[in-house]
Formats: C-alpha cells, structure tokens, sequence
C-alpha cells in the first residue's frame, strides 16, 4: 500500500510539474510576445518604442536567459508570488484569485457531490426494476447527451425568462453590495440556484446510467448468488452490491474531474457568474497574461487537491485498501 | 461540460480468436435489436441531414438573408437570427461540422491511445509505469482550461485543430481500455503460439489481440465520437472554436452574445442544442445496442 501512496504522490508531483512548466511555456511558444501585444496598442515612433520595450522586459523578467525565466517562474509558483495582474494594475494577482474562488467552490462543491450521490442512488435503484428502469435509463441516456451549453441556455429560459422563478445572470442583485445580512445571502442564493442546478443536471444520466450498469453486474455474480443462497433479503443483496459498485464510480469521479472543473468556466460564461472561469476569460480579453497563468496554476491545483480527497475516501471506503495498508504498517 | 465516456463496463473478455464468427450472426443479431436499430435509424436520418441539408438550404450559412429576426416559417424555416442569418441553413451546416469534429477527434485519440495501449500492454515493465504516469497526468490536466489558455494565442483555429486538440486531450481514455485487454489477452495460448511460430510482436498485436478486442474498441470508439462532439459545443460556446466557419456550439454562442434569452427567440438557441442532444443521444443508444449484440451475455435481457 505505501507503494501506491508513494506511486500517487508521484503522479502529482509530476502533474504538478507538468502543468506548471506547460503554463509557463505557452506564452513563449506562442507567436507574438505579450509586450509586443500590450504596446502595439499605442501609437509610439520606434526610438520610444524600443525604449519602452526594453523597460518592460525588464520588469516582467524577461531580459533574462530562458532557463532563468523558467526557474524564477518556479520561485513564484513555490512562493505564491505569482505577480501583479495588467488589466486591474495593483491588485496582486493571488489576491484576485482568492477573491473568485469562493463562487468556484461554492458551486461546483455542492453540485459534483449531489449529482454523484442522487446519480448513483437513481441508478442503483433503476436496476432490475422494470418500471423505474424505463424510465431512468432513456431519461439517463438523453442527460448524458444534453451539451451542456445548451442546458446552460434553456434551463434558465425557462425558469428565468418564461416563468420568472430565479434571476439568471450575476452571483447576487446588483442593486446590493456584499455584506453578511439575511437580503445579501438571500440574494446570493437565489442567484446560485440556476448555475447550480445545470452542473448538477449535466452529469446526472451519466452516474445514473454507470451504477445502473453495475449493479445490474454485481447483481448476478457469485458473491451475490452465494448471499441469495444463504437467505439474505434482496434488500441486503443489493446493499452490497451498491457498495462494490460505487468503488468504479469513484474512480470514473477522480478522472472526471479535470474536465468538471475546467468545464466550470462554460457555466460561469453563461451566466455571468464571477468565479474563476469567468476571472480567466477577463484575463484573455484585457490580454493580462500573468493573470492567466496565475489561474491556471490554480486550477491545476484545485484538480490535483480534489483527486487526493477522493484517494482518501477510496480508503475510508474501500476495505482491501484500509486493511493492506494496516499490513504496511505493522 | 460535457463529460467523457465512462469506459464501457467490460462483462467479458473473449476467450477464443474471433476469426471464425460469422458475419451473419452480426446481421441476425443486430437486426433484432431495438436499441441499436433505433439508435442507428435516427443517426443516419441526421446523417443525411448533415449531407443533404446544406443542399437544400437556401442560404449559406453566412450569408445575410435580408431579415431579421424572423419567426420560424414558410420562408425561412426555423427564422433568422438578429444578423439575418438563416438558422436552417446554419443548423446544418453546423451538423456536418459536428460530425466532422466528432470523427476527427475520435480517430486521433484512438490513433494515440491505440498506439500506447497496445504497447504499455505488450511491453509491460518500464514502458507500462511510463506511459501510465502519462495516462494519468494528461487525465488530471483540465483541458478545457488548457484550450482557453492556447486559443486566447491563437487568432486563427481551424476545424483540424479543434479535432486534433480534442483527440489529444481525450486519448487516455482509449489507452486505458486497450492496454487492460491487451494485459489480460497476452498471456492467452493462442498468442503464445503465435510467439512461438515466431511472429513479430507488430503483427501479433495487429492480427492476433486486436481482433479480439475490435468489438470493445469499437464501442470506446463510439462514446468518444459523441465525447468529441458535446466537447466541441462547450469550446465554440466560448468562442474558441474554429474561426470562420458555422458550428452548432457557435450558434449557441451567438445567441448568448445577443441575448436571445431575454428576447424570448428561442427558435435561435433550442434547434442547435436539440439536434446536438438527438445526435449524441442515437450514439449512445446504438452503443448499448452493439454491446448487446457483440456480448451473449447481455443478450437475452
């Protein structure tokens, strides 16, 4: 067991290292350098041009050898020192991401864990049932293949725009300013629901469908047989299988999510909502490229933290792992 | 958001070389089968839509019909939108570039995992922890983010791209699959023989391991193809797809740009995501159909 710990350990320290070096190498693959892009905005004649260029590259660091850039790059990773932001000039750049993060965890949290929970209970239930089989599995299989966007379109259309139920853009009423009282939370509520309930429908049908799937195979292999033949009711045959099903969804839950919480800026984009998502596409607009680069370090992180919960629950869950690694320690 | 396939449960691995099926049982089999009769009958009808409908348009998919904003009708069958684009013109247009996008990205992920799989699972060893490590690092790495972050460089993408992309993103997935079957068919007799006839390991993996396995393939192959379709909605709906031309994901951001929503003109923002859903949907429903044809198991259920 300490061998798959360490070998986990590995993979992130590796991913980690991966994603920083891609994040810090895009701007220098890319055509066009930013300063290039930052002052071909004015007008200047080329003595002052040069002049300014020079000044710049100065203060971003990048009148340095490459492979100095890389390693200072590094040094403000490691020591969270990730810059100052172009387009909001003295706010650091860390400071805006801690200030977008909030509305990031605060939706996603929620709806990944519900939608995994009732997905999964839907569709434990739905096996070998006739009637709820017939209608979870078309159900589930038209969610899965919803693209998202769309959701992101008519689920506020109608609760939004027709019927009037929940305000469809923004994270609380304009007409507020941030302030811990019951209006402020009452209206930051309300706000959240929508952008919420989409993330929560999209991946519905897909856990749904994936125990269904499972249990329906948990429930004809030998062990289950064997539980029958001893007496035990359906209800406790099922309970079992359940639970040596939802060791899959877990780890189908560990390799979505680099695509769930990337995909968060889609819903953030749709409804206006000022998480990261929305932090990285006001940092592509005003071209503020240390902010970009700051947010994807970020996010690069939260995916790697989020996979290390799930390693942990795999051992709360799982007893092979629990017991094996008691046997490593003694 | 769009999320990836989860991998096909696997119920059985086949025990005998496949050569000797016959192609009838397939035919008698599927032709049989709801799901996959179903699924595939309103995939092709989307097909032909995709082939035949930029035919019959009237307009292109650029082009300035003139109007503005009319409801779907006689003339203009779904209605245009505020930049007098016609939305059926652009509807089926934006199909082809699904279909397109969807191929495009499945065969490159396949091509890539295919590739890996097959050698992580032959080679085992060294090879194996290496291209696992890979595996499991490109899955952590938030592609979506990965694109926004490429495409804010980028002025120009193409439909190449975009499938390319996609297809490099989701090529674990594959090699996940492929190299777990390889795992457990390399020790089987019928490959030991063929070592011992003295075979490359090239064409045992090619004539020997990959036909027992085409059926399991194929059905990945599938959940990628929709994978890679709903992925590209979600990357045009930002505005980071192809420039220049009209996909399904773009028309979705078109209407969010000009607040349609609010307008109530949902005759500009529904007929996209709808067809997307019936094309991605009709794949997965061949899919489970296939899976019930390839696996006597499943079968009589």
């Amino acid at each position: 067991m300490r061998r798959y710990l360490v070998r986990k350990l590995i993979t992130y320290v590796l991913a980690f290292f991966v994603g920083v070096t891609i994040d810090w190498g895009i701007p220098h693959l890319m055509p066009g350098d930013p300063i290039q892009g930052l002052l071909s905005k004015f007008d200047l004649d080329s003595a002052s041009y040069a002049a300014l260029y020079k000044s710049f590259a100065q203060s971003f660091g990048l009148n340095v050898p490459l492979w100095q850039q890389y390693l200072d790059f590094w040094k403000g990773v490691l020591t969270g020192n990730m810059g100052i932001s172009i387009s909001d000039a003295p706010a650091k750049v860390t400071t805006l991401v801690f200030g977008a993060m909030p509305y990031t965890l605060a939706l996603l949290v929620p709806a990944v864990v519900l939608s995994y929970v009732v997905g999964n209970r839907l569709g434990a239930a739905a096996a070998r049932r006739k009637l709820l089989d017939n209608t979870v599995l078309p159900l589930g299989y038209i969610f899965q293949a919803i693209p998202y966007p769309w959701l992101a379109l008519v689920v506020p259309y109608l609760l939004g725009v027709v019927w009037h139920v929940f305000p469809t853009a923004g994270a609380y009423s304009e007409t507020l300013l941030p302030a811990w009282n019951w209006t402020f939370i009452a209206s930051l509520l309300d706000h959240w629901f929508l952008p919420f309930l989409t993330v929560f429908l999209v991946s519905l049908g897909g856990w749904a469908i994936g125990m269904r799937n499972l249990v329906i195979y948990e429930l004809e292999n030998d062990a289950s047989r064997y539980l029958r033949a001893l007496g035990a009711s359906e209800r406790v045959v099922r309970r079992y299988a359940y639970r040596s099903a939802s060791l899959p969804q877990l780890s189908g839950l560990a390799l979505q999510l680099g695509v769930v919480i990337g995909g968060n800026i889609v819903t953030e984009i749709a409804f206006d909502y000022p998480g990261l998502g929305h932090l990285i596409f006001s940092a592509i607009t005003s071209q503020d490229y240390f902010l970009l680069q700051g947010i994807f370090i970020f996010i690069v992180l939260a995916v790697l933290v989020a996979n290390f919960v799930i390693d942990l629950v795999f051992i709360t869950v799982d007893p092979r792992t629990r017991l094996s690694m008691q046997g490593a320690a003694a | 958001m769009s999320a990836l396939p989860d991998t096909p449960t696997v119920t059985t691995v086949p025990v005998a070389p496949v050569t000797a099926r016959k192609r009838s049982d397939f035919f008698y089999y599927g032709l049989r089968n709801k799901k996959l009769v179903f699924g595939l009958g309103l995939e092709l009808l989307l097909v032909l839509l995709a082939i035949i409908g930029p035919m019959v348009a009237k307009y292109g998919p650029e082009a300035f019909t003139g109007a503005q904003l009319q409801h779907p009708g006689h003339t203009y069958w779904l209605g245009t939108d505020t930049l007098g684009h016609d939305i059926f013109s652009e509807l089926v247009n934006g199909l082809r570039e699904s279909y397109f996008v969807g191929a495009l990205g499945a065969a490159s992920a396949s091509v890539v995992g295919m590739a890996l799989g097959f050698a992580a699972g032959w080679r085992g060893g060294i090879l194996d922890e290496v291209l696992q490590m890979v595996t499991n690092i490109i899955v952590m790495l938030p592609s979506l983010v990965l694109l926004v972050v490429i495409g804010s460089y980028l002025t120009s993408r193409s439909v190449l791209f975009e499938g390319v992309f996609i297809g490099l993103t989701t090529w674990p997935w594959v090699a996940r699959a492929v190299r777990a079957q390889t795992f457990s068919l390399r020790s089987r007799e019928f490959v030991e023989m063929a070592k011992l006839s003295g075979k490359r390991p090239v064409s045992i993996i090619v004539f020997d391991i990959a036909p027992n396995m085409a059926s399991y393939l194929f059905l990945v192959i599938i959940l990628l193809f929709g994978s890679s379709m709903l992925l590209a909605a979600s990357y045009d709906f930002l505005g980071l797809g192809p420039t220049g031309t009209v996909s399904l994901g773009s028309m979705m951001n078109q209407a969010q740009n000009e607040a349609a929503l609010l307008y109530h003109e949902w005759w500009w923002f529904i007929p996209p995501g709808a067809v997307l859903t019936a094309m991605v949907a009709a794949l997965l429903v061949a899919n489970v159909g296939l899976d019930e044809v390839f696996n006597p198991k499943l079968r009589e259920q």
